[in-house]
């Protein structure tokens, strides 16, 4: 019986995406997106340089209002409610930022401490606590008093996943998280990616395009390009898929970049264009 | 034709800017004086430190501009006042120009310089670095936390400094009343006070407050509407200085006016 509970715990959609459409001003930048974040497992949002990955992560976590579909998290649909209910659901998110965004002008420890403070009634001993515990599990014991400017890349990093984690989320997002740091500090990233999951049993999801740190840290993948779904699965199906622009992307292929021979004599010569458009690139991204 | 479109287009578009000023300030207006009745504490250290950054740092620059404007007042005064004999109201002409008018509007360009443009550059380098998004998945408003302790701040500073500049700017008048127009400098501060009615002083403590508003509001939006890269937030607070100088000059006029017509009837 309980076997089959924790089954079914495993296969509850933590999120659900219906349809969702997202728009700069006039130009639509994912076009009917439908997938689903189970609870407890990582999924990583796979996808090139403007591929809508990081619109995608944005409009998740609220900071972007979807053009039209539904967001699903915790019974609510993030698209249609109120700011007050919005802000319910984000205590109970972690979101780790590609640089950080730790602030300035406050300490580590006062960084990990901000959202205790502002949500919580808990005693400042308690919460003091609570930040070193935190910082502890990302590896950072003893750098409360420390500045975020005094802190490198990777320690940032660190810091700003023990400040997503402050308020205990059930869901927690990464944007690029080894974007800028040094392959050994990355791979440490990684790692704490992995022991936050197997520690708290926490969803996480994860934006990238680093194909080692993807394929290390998650259960599925999602591929975005141009804001479609090329393709979702495991790490499996994604190595074994044929699909051509999932090859592409796995196996690293540059992007043909096509040019006729007056266009490209035109491109040496630097002459005005004959004929309208012709320098853009054909057959480019 | 087309430049009536044209005309049209610039007049909603600052409408449309005004508009999101008066969101941004009467939102900070709530966090400041409404929120911490339904429990949620204000901000009071930030605020304390706003109020040091705005009024406490800019007492010795203010002191010493305004100082020579009252100088360069009772100057100018004066040579209209001796043709007709009449230096002696010198004192009468610097203490009425700096309560009214020029207290209040050189404290308004010094804060700008000094503190409206500094919150566009701190809140825009927050925005590049997603700080405000951060604060945003935290579920902490970024008006609450950031705008309104400077909006309190202002609100209590600008007047604070603007009686202390009207002092300097009466001191500033005395040194030429004491060396050129044969006054004690005793008997100057009395011809100042005399000349002045509670009235002034108050008139141009409205605007004071005004002003605060219009800078932090000014100030705060640039900030936060500041696009991505480094660029764009020194183009922020070039715009938040260049706007709050327009619209203090702006207010400053329609209040004027406003007081004008009141004293009238």
């Amino acid at each position: 019986m309980e076997q089959r509970d924790d089954s079914l715990l495993q296969h509850e959609a933590m999120i659900s995406l219906r349809n969702l459409r997202v728009n700069y001003g006039e130009r639509e930048i994912l076009h009917g997106l439908s997938f689903e974040v189970l609870r407890g497992e990582t999924l990583v949002i796979l996808g090139g340089s403007g591929s809508g990955k990081s619109t995608l992560l944005r409009t998740l976590v609220g900071l972007e209002k979807p053009s039209s579909g539904e967001i699903w998290v915790k019974g609510k649909n993030l698209a249609a409610i109120s700011s007050t209910e919005m802000n319910e659901i984000r205590k109970r998110m972690g979101m780790s930022f590609q640089g950080g965004a730790l602030f300035g002008s406050m300490t580590v420890g006062e960084n990990v401490a901000l959202p205790l403070r502002e949500h919580t009634m808990l005693e400042e001993p308690t919460i003091e606590i609570i930040v070193r515990l935190k910082l502890d599990q990302v590896g950072l014991a003893g750098f409360e008093t420390y500045m975020p400017s005094q802190l490198s890349g990777g320690m940032k990093k660190r810091a700003a996943v023990a400040r997503a984690m402050a308020m205990d989320p059930e869901i927690l997002f990464f944007d690029e998280p080894s974007a800028g740091l040094d392959p050994i500090i990355a791979a440490g990233v990684d790692e704490l990616i992995l022991e936050l999951k197997k520690a708290f049993h926490m969803t996480i999801v994860v934006v990238t395009h680093e194909l080692a740190s993807a394929f290390l840290i998650a259960d599925r993948m999602v591929l975005i390009d141009k804001g479609n779904i090329v393709a979702i699965g495991s790490k499996e199906e994604m190595r074994s898929s044929t699909h051509p622009r999932v090859r592409q992307f796995l196996d690293r292929i540059a992007e043909p970049e096509v040019l006729e021979d007056a266009d490209y004599l035109q491109m040496l010569t630097d002459d005005y264009p004959r004929k309208g458009n012709s320098m853009t690139k054909r057959g480019g991204v | 034709m087309e430049l009536t479109a044209q005309i049209g287009g610039s007049v909603t578009d600052g409408l449309a800017y005004l508009g999101s000023l008066v969101s941004l300030a009467s939102r900070a207006a709530y966090f400041t004086f409404v929120a911490p009745f339904r429990g949620k504490p204000i901000r009071f250290r930030q605020a304390v430190t706003q109020a040091m950054q705005v009024g406490v740092r800019a007492l010795p620059i203010l002191s010493l501009i305004t100082f020579f404007i009252g100088l360069i007042l009772a100057l100018q005064s004066a040579y209209e006042l001796r043709k007709f004999g009449a230096i002696t109201f010198v004192a009468n002409a610097v203490a009425i120009s700096m309560t009214r008018e020029l207290g209040p509007l050189i404290t308004a360009i010094v804060v700008i310089g000094r503190s409206g443009s500094a919150f566009a550059a701190q809140i825009g380098t927050m925005r590049v670095t997603e700080e405000i998004d951060a604060l945003e998945t935290m579920a902490i408003h970024p008006i609450d936390f950031l705008v309104a302790p400077k909006f309190l701040a202002m609100v209590v500073m600008l007047p604070c400094l603007t009686i202390w500049a009207n002092s300097m700017g009466i001191l500033g008048g005395s040194l030429f009343g004491v060396t050129q127009a044969g006054f004690f400098f005793g008997r100057y501060i009395r011809a100042s006070l005399d000349a002045l009615f509670l009235r002034d002083i108050v008139t141009g403590l409205i605007k004071s407050v005004v002003f605060g508003v219009a800078i932090t509001a000014v100030g705060c939006h640039e900030g936060l509407s500041t696009g991505a890269g480094a660029e764009e937030v020194g183009r922020a607070t070039t715009r938040a200085v260049v706007v709050s100088i327009f619209l203090v000059i702006l207010v400053d006029l329609v209040f004027t006016a406003l007081f004008f017509f009141i004293s009238e009837r």
